[in-house]
């Protein structure tokens, strides 16, 4: 049974950490067939041929593909489909922007944010901010699904899988891409960081985040933030960790000021080892942590930057 | 320019949720329900479009269970001016899947002729992100999900969009379907009035048959666990205190 795993390609760069932690849930449903389309994706396409486990990459190169707008991508995967049973993608923001589409265009169910492979029907994903993990068998004919990247590892290299080109599908023409406003940055990506520093909203304020950031890059983890955080303008939008933001499982995740709601930890209690820095003692992040030190944020955080190494 | 908005009646975002020890999912008897707060920025933004005179009618739609009518109270009173209860489910514990979800939106817009669908991003009890993506399909409309910006010019919209690396803008061509997310706006409480208002506006009522869709679900579900619990941890004294401990576990 063949499987069309969507690559995560961010201008015409393979996301190498998502697509292959992809490629390992895939993995069990068949041969890995990696479609990498975008307005350039053969470089992203020459490196997903090299992840182990892949036995092909297709390459869809066109203007209409760029930016991986849902309306063109979309009807790619569906010109390509019925070679398939398994059609899936790391669940990234644009992956599940497109897959629910390409499930509706084909009549079936998406299954997002699956957590693992039970078989190739079934699956378990997390309800509720995950407060329960529910399994699901799908009878439908084909299986749209995004893979939660924080419950795999990521498939070696060693790869060296034929690459082919396709041809977009005709390009629907309803929308266009206007702007990216992307923060470059030196640290490490948040979702695949060995170690996250987050701040909440006991930061008070975007100057304050400094202390999180040095205690990050000291560490030389990533920098994550609650979503009060990110409602109140101390940090940006791609650092909110949570149910709606991102989903990290680090070997280590310092949380300071965060008061530890539900819709954070649905992000983040998956970590290997919690960190708390709270000054109220009663915060529910205490319920979670592996080491909780009840502390103000602004001496404790910076004495930790200080003496570590 | 008509706009459409779906809201989801869910568990309340504050409630703790308990899984049935028999396995079939989680108890929703008896606890407290709410608007999804995703659709709550939606209810939010449709007004707006309103009130700056982009919009000259808001309809509220919900798909569900006959208690659904509440949710859409609320969306009256927040000030929608009409709404659309279509029952599909007797139990409250049957969840409609986003797909069957969409085919009856689908049918919804036929009727209503909307300009625009507001959808929320995601409902927070399944977590699924995926109806309003569904319904674009359906409809063969442009979409733009996870807005947190939306500026509606004549036949296109301009739309910021929260995505995983920072924002991106895009521009869609009217009719469209916008998913919003937390940050496009903060939507109001209803006043009192305006909550005995509510009560008076027109609230039609129809079924899942009426539109000839099959909410049939796809996905068998097999079983509900809880998560599995993180073991204790403890608490540290001092910083000091905090570095030894994490050096013996290996972790700096
Ligand atoms: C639909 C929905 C989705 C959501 N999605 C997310 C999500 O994805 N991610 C997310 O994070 N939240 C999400 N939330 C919000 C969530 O419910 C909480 O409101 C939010 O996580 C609170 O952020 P916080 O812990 O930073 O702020 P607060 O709850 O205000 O906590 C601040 C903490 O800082 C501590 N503090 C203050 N000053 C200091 C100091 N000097 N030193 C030490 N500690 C200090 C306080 O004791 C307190 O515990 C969502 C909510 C809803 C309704």
């Amino acid at each position: 049974m063949a499987v069309l795993l969507l690559a995560e390609v961010n201008n015409g760069e393979l996301a190498l950490d998502a697509t292959a932690k992809a490629v390992t849930a895939a993995k069990a449903l068949g041969d890995v067939t990696v479609l990498a389309a975008g307005g350039s994706a053969a470089a992203a396409g020459e490196a997903a041929a090299k992840i182990d486990g892949v036995a092909k990459v297709l390459v869809a190169e066109d203007a209409s593909l760029g930016h991986r707008l849902a309306e063109s991508t979309a009807a790619l995967i569906v010109s390509l489909a019925g070679d398939y049973e398994h059609i899936v993608a790391p669940a990234t923001t644009d992956a599940k922007n497109v897959m629910p589409r390409v499930a509706a265009l084909l009549d079936v169910m998406v299954i997002s944010d699956a957590t693992a492979v039970v078989d190739g029907a079934t699956f378990e994903r997390p309800i509720y901010a995950g407060n329960a993990i529910q399994t699901v068998k799908s009878s439908d004919a084909k299986k749209v699904v995004t893979f939660r990247t924080a419950n795999f590892d990521a498939a070696g290299e060693g790869g060296s899988a034929a690459v082919e080109t396709v041809g977009a599908a005709e390009n629907p023409g309803l929308s266009e891409w206007v702007e990216d406003k992307v923060a470059e940055s030196d640290r490490p990506e948040l979702t695949s960081a060995g170690i996250v520093v987050s701040g909440g909203r006991g930061v008070g304020s975007e100057e304050s985040f400094a202390i999180i950031e040095a205690l990050a890059d000291k560490l030389n983890a990533a920098v994550g933030a609650s979503r009060a955080a990110v409602d109140s303008g101390f940090a940006p939008n791609d650092w909110q960790v949570g149910q709606t933001g991102k989903v990290v499982a680090p070997d280590l995740y310092v949380a300071a000021g965060i008061s530890g709601a539900i819709q954070h930890l649905a992000g983040m209690k998956d970590s290997k080892i919690i960190v708390a820095i709270n000054k109220d003692e009663e915060a529910p992040i205490f319920q979670v942590a592996d080491f909780g030190l009840v502390a103000d944020l602004f001496d404790a955080v910076p004495e930790l930057t200080e003496k570590l190494g | 320019m008509k706009v459409l908005v779906p809201v989801k009646r869910v568990i309340d975002y504050n409630v703790k949720v308990r899984v049935k020890a028999d396995g079939t999912g989680v108890d929703l008897a008896n606890v407290k329900m709410s608007m999804n707060p995703f659709d709550e920025i939606a209810v939010e933004e449709a007004i707006r479009l309103k009130e700056a005179g982009k919009a000259d009618e808001v309809v509220a739609v919900s798909i569900g269970v006959k208690q659904a009518q509440e949710t859409l109270r609320t969306a009256l009173a927040m000030g929608a001016d009409r709404a659309i209860l279509v029952v599909a489910a007797d139990d409250v514990h049957t969840d409609i899947e986003p797909l069957a979800v969409a085919k009856i939106l689908a049918a919804v817009v036929k009727e209503e002729e909307p300009g625009i669908v507001l959808c929320g991003k995601q409902a927070i009890d399944n977590d699924m992100n995926a109806t309003g993506q569904m319904l674009s399909a359906l409809l063969g409309w442009s979409q733009a999900t996870f807005a947190s910006e939306l500026d509606i010019d004549g036949d296109s919209a301009k739309v910021t969009r929260e995505v995983d690396g920072g924002l991106q803008t895009i521009s869609v061509k009217m009719p469209t379907i916008v998913t919003v997310d937390l940050r496009l706006n903060e939507p109001r409480y209803a006043s009192l009035p305006n909550i005995m208002k509510a009560k008076r506006k027109p609230l039609d009522e129809k079924t899942a048959a009426d539109y000839g869709v099959d909410v049939t679900p796809r996905l068998e579900i097999v079983s509900t666990t809880e998560p599995e619990a993180r073991a204790a941890g403890i608490k540290v004294d001092s910083v000091d205190d905090l570095i030894a401990k994490l050096k013996d576990a290996g972790a700096v």
